[in-house]
């Protein structure tokens, strides 16, 4: 097939172009052929074909993520929001961290190694090209049942991969979760959140300006990995000369990243970048629109200067090409000596393939034939928008009016064995097995990793700064009513923040979703989303950016709402934070916040099979007391550590397994909810009886139900006279995950 | 233009942990066939023409020095037709 | 005394164990792979990391870096060399150290808090713990499996030459529990854990990684 350039598409209008076949609508191809005034050339049709992908431009969520710009809290420590790489907040003695979360879950269903891996990489170039070094990684993940074949068949290569790419970067994996149910059988969810931090005058943005600067393209070489794998179509592209089938799968390599983030970072301290982006879904298409639209002028591309690693690919294949590993600069020409001098140092392979122009387009050559040349602003930014229909579910009144009726535990016997069967459970079982596959300790500055409430990093070695991250979800409660979800997971992840005596600061959100095609998707959605927003301007807490996640569903059935809140906080001093384990005997064991009957969506109604009934409502004024509380008390509490999935019982078992001490404790009203219910806004704090007083004035200024539940000590967790010894109770803990997948 | 192939395998009384886990996962997919299984790794080298004595020399010594470990290695040297 | 830290591509723990050296006194001092200028260094730690990806093999690539031929001749002359896990790998690709190291028994990335035992306390990286001291440091890789022939196990173990054993169960399929060994004159070591990740409780398990760097101070190195 020969090249397909605009002079030719300017004078061929009528000849049919397998626009369905790359994912556009009809009305979408219509409007491209309005906004280029003619038929586009193959290669611009497969530009917009890829950015006007649902991954790249947005364009279901669009119209309700706005929220997150109208609604934002007025807050000095955002210095860069949402709509670059990734969020930037100010942390204070001239430190600026970046955070965000993203998902890469289909390609980690269909390769779960390179999926996993690859996600990482995405998310840690995002936080590279915002000028920062990334410090540390996370990654909440979730599976169809523990036992299922299909779980048996993802989630070691998921792991393996995180840790292959992740250890290998040199980045300590500091906190995620894992998380079992049915309704991410087929579609299992791994979102990856990366942090970095600079000097507030080391920021970078994704702009190109300044005519006659340098494009310059770097990283490794492209080949054909993931051509389609954003369109979600076809793996086959039309115009190949080369094998028929490309793969559909980006493979990563962690060596070349780590040394493009060492060269990157010379470069940067040099300051040799006006602009800088990263090639992640889209590629080039994405890098160089996005780079001509957000700058001053237009751009001029020699694509055929594309160091190639498999040269037959076809101009649209290397467009749409979504080989890892690449960065995409503009350098000014005085500058470029230098910056292909760091790269040649660190064996990087850099290439001139174009320049920022005066004019308004992005016009691409191949051999000196012009294939693409577009307002850039009409591929990145202003692509289509829609306003999907949005239905709330029928069944959802019948759900929500539903009671829980479970067994609730009475006797010795009864606690004793909900214990055991609790902590034995999958979801509540102990993560070392896949925890032990990350280095947690690479860089030096981990001050807390799993199974803590939140990861934290040492920012300055002589200040002591810290920051903390959390991320957070509850797909049964937001099943239940997406609203409430959303602030729900919201306050989780700040409460994770503030146990260990970091403030909350910024958010970010990876939301995943089934298809925006069904009007009650979109309702979970909407409904989310408006949560959210109102969640974190109530709480003051600016969301940074994020990633909307959509078609996570087998045939008609979608996943169950599952939006994973980051939170991100800072503590002045890593010294003084807050662990939540128990390490000596004799501490004064207190909840924090009251318990009520909070059985929809738990733990306990999910073992036994019951989904339905009515969520809490989130009360944000009351955790962000409790916030406050954590905050100010933060001296003289031991140990903390929040209620959440599995109630005091998980608590209890987590806090006393982790150092081996064990702990008495003495529920009154009915065991059964005093244990199991998930009531929000709760936290079991461990005082020395001296701090007792200062405990009780703390809780009664903040307007915090404060009751004592016990002390801790002596080698077994006693409640109301039940015995149940650490050994065994470790046991049944620590039995389950290496059984299921070692 | 020939194809010289290095073969290089770890020395039988080193543990090889990556063969032990491919023979036990063999039968679990039904395939019986095998007592033991060893993994190891295969070098395809291009060079100019038919191989002489000499290059073939060199290409052992470079299979000693980079391409194996002789320590824990033991490797072959031959020209594939 | 100024302590080098070489940096392969790729090398991960190098600013770790710069951290190490600082904190007990000395002076670190960065070496470029591709630079076989050693700056007049008392001493040299090839650090932890995954250098050149571990492609081929662990340290296979690194062990010709240009900084190499320098160390190998300044350690073959008496020089304290110490390879921490990556580093390890490379000082057994070099021939520095007998043996190799190999993918671990079961198979994964394994990051724990290790505990062993301290069994030589005559080389230049250890004489400041007493003989048989049990220490928790981090171990964290996928190819720790220490191996050897067995004449070579024969004189390691008859001659003292195993100076980090691990204790309680084998963490990875290493030969007779072997973390860490030293040639025959006790300047040259090497181990799979990371002591400069224990130099600290508030960071590590422990602060019991410091010795090593505080015994390579008080050797009296000429240059």
């Amino acid at each position: 097939m020969s090249l397909d350039t605009v002079a030719i598409a300017s004078t061929t209008p009528n000849v049919e172009q397998p626009f369905a076949q790359l994912g556009l609508k009809l009305d979408e191809y219509e409007k491209i052929r309005e906004i280029l005034g003619r038929r586009p050339s193959s290669s611009e049709l497969a530009m917009y074909s890829v950015m006007w992908s649902e991954h790249c431009s947005y364009k279901s969520s669009k119209v309700h993520l706005r929220q997150f710009g109208e609604k934002a809290p007025k807050t000095n420590a955002l210095l860069v929001g949402i709509g670059e790489n990734a969020g930037v907040v100010d942390v204070g003695q001239g430190y600026a961290v970046t955070f965000k979360i993203e998902s890469h879950n289909h390609p980690s269903f269909v390769e779960p190694y390179q999926g996993a891996a690859t996600g990482v990489g995405g998310i840690v170039r995002d936080i590279l090209t915002m000028g920062a070094r990334p410090i540390a990684i996370m990654d909440p993940l979730r599976f169809g049942p523990a036992d299922a074949a299909d779980t048996r068949r993802v989630l070691p290569g998921i792991v393996a991969g995180i840790g292959g790419y992740g250890n290998c970067l040199g980045l300590p994996n500091i906190g995620g979760e894992i998380s079992f149910d049915e309704t991410y059988a087929g579609n299992p969810l791994v979102n990856a959140l990366c942090v970095g931090v600079m000097r507030h005058d080391e920021i970078k943005l994704a702009k190109a300006s300044g005519a006659g600067n340098l494009v310059v393209l770097f990283g490794a070489k492209t080949g054909g990995d993931g051509i389609g794998g954003v369109s979600v179509l076809a793996s086959e592209t039309f115009g190949s000369k080369g094998s028929a089938k490309r793969p559909s799968v980006q493979v990563g390599d962690p060596f070349t990243e780590k040394i493009l983030i060492e060269c990157s970072l010379e470069i940067f301290a040099e300051d040799l970048v006006v602009g800088i982006q990263d090639l992640g879904g889209a590629g080039l298409s994405c890098a160089t629109s996005e780079l001509a639209s957000a700058g001053t002028g237009g751009m001029n591309v020699a694509l055929d200067d594309v160091p190639l690693r498999d040269p037959s690919l076809s101009p649209e294949e290397i467009l749409m090409s979504e080989s890892q590993e690449r960065m995409c600069a503009i350098v000014e020409p005085s500058k470029i000596a230098r910056f292909l001098e760091i790269c040649k140092k660190w064996d990087v392979t850099a290439t001139v393939i174009g320049e920022v122009t005066s004019g308004d387009r992005l016009i691409i050559t191949w051999h000196g034939e012009v294939i693409v040349d577009v307002p850039p602003r009409t591929v990145a930014h202003e692509g289509p928008v829609y306003n999907r229909p949005i239905t709330k579910p029928k069944y959802l009144d019948a759900l929500t009016s539903q009671v829980p009726s479970l067994p609730m535990p009475k006797s010795a016997e009864e606690v004793r064995a909900t214990v055991l069967q609790l902590m034995a459970s999958p979801n509540m079982a102990d993560k070392s097995w896949v925890t032990a596959q990350y280095d947690k300790y690479v860089q030096g500055n981990t001050i807390q990793s799993q199974p803590e409430d939140s990861g934290m990093i040492r920012i300055d070695e002589k200040t002591h700064l810290g920051v903390a991250i959390s991320t957070d979800a509850n797909a049964s409660w937001s099943y239940l009513n997406p609203y409430e979800g959303a602030k729900l997971a919201l306050a989780e992840a700040a409460r994770n923040i503030a146990t260990a005596g970091a403030k909350p600061l910024a958010v970010t959100n990876c939301l995943n979703f089934g298809s925006p095609e069904d009007p009650e998707v979109m309702w979970q959605f909407s409904e989310t989303v408006r949560g959210l927003a109102d969640g974190c301007l109530e709480m003051g807490l600016p969301v940074t950016g994020g990633n909307v996640s959509f078609y996570n569903q087998t045939g008609s059935v979608a996943i169950l709402p599952t939006p994973v809140i980051g939170v991100l906080g800072v503590i002045q001093d890593v010294r003084t934070r807050t662990p939540m384990a128990l390490d000596r005997g004799g501490l004064e064991l207190y909840l924090l916040g009251e318990t009520q009957d909070d059985f929809a969506g738990s733990e306990w109604a999910y073992m036994h099979g019951q989904r339905g009934g009515k969520s809490p409502v989130a009360d944000l004024q009351r955790e962000m007391r409790l916030i406050n509380l954590l905050l100010e008390g933060q001296p003289i509490f031991e140990a903390a550590h929040d209620l959440s999935q599995g109630g005091l019982v998980a608590s209890l078992s987590e806090m006393t397994l982790r150092k081996n001490v064990g702990a008495t404790i003495s529920l009154s009203g009915d065991v059964a909810t005093a244990l199991l219910s998930e009531t929000p806004g709760r936290v079991v704090v461990a005082v020395e009886s001296k701090n007792a007083d200062r405990l009780s004035q703390l809780a009664r200024s903040q307007k915090i139900v404060l009751t004592k539940i016990g002390m801790s000590g002596g080698n077994s967790l006693t409640i109301n006279g039940v015995a149940i010894p650490l050994d065994e109770l470790k046991k049944s803990y620590t039995d389950t995950i290496p059984k299921l997948f070692g | 233009m020939a194809k010289i192939v290095v073969d290089v395998m770890l020395k039988p009384e080193i543990l090889d942990p990556q063969g032990q886990a491919v023979s036990a996962a063999l039968p679990r997919l039904g395939f019986t066939f095998a007592t033991s299984v060893r993994q190891g790794k295969r070098f395809e080298i291009e060079v100019e023409g038919e191989p002489s004595a000499a290059q073939l020399t060199e290409i052992s010594r470079a299979a000693e020095t980079l391409l194996a470990n002789p320590v824990i290695e033991n490797f072959t040297v031959r020209v594939e037709k | 005394m100024k302590v080098g830290v070489v940096t392969f591509p790729g090398s991960l723990d190098d600013h770790d164990a710069a951290r190490a050296i600082r904190a007990v006194g000395a002076e670190s001092v960065s070496l470029w792979h591709a630079d076989s200028e050693l700056h007049g260094v008392d001493a040299v730690v090839l650090p932890g990391g995954f250098s050149y990806g571990d492609y081929l093999r662990c340290g296979a690539i690194s062990r010709f870096a240009p900084v190499m031929t320098s160390i190998i001749e300044k350690a073959n002359a008496g020089m304290p060399v110490l390879g921490i896990c990556n580093g390890f790998q490379v000082l057994c690709e070099s021939h520095l150290l007998p043996g190799a190291l190999t993918r671990n028994q079961g198979l994964h990335f394994l990051c724990t808090d290790q505990r062993v035992r301290i069994e030589n306390t005559s080389t230049a990286w250890t004489s400041a713990f007493t003989k048989d001291q049990e220490i928790v440091i981090p171990l964290k890789n996928g190819e720790g499996s220490f191996q050897c022939d067995d004449p070579t196990l024969e004189r390691l173990e008859g001659e003292g030459l195993v100076v980090v054993r691990y204790v309680g169960e084998n963490p990875n399929g290493s030969r007779n529990l072997i973390a860490g060994i030293t040639n025959a004159r006790g300047n040259v070591v090497g181990l799979m854990p990371h002591p400069e990740h224990a130099i600290d409780s508030l960071t590590g398990p422990s602060a019991d990684g410091r010795a090593f760097f505080t015994s390579v101070l008080s050797q009296m190195v000429g240059k």
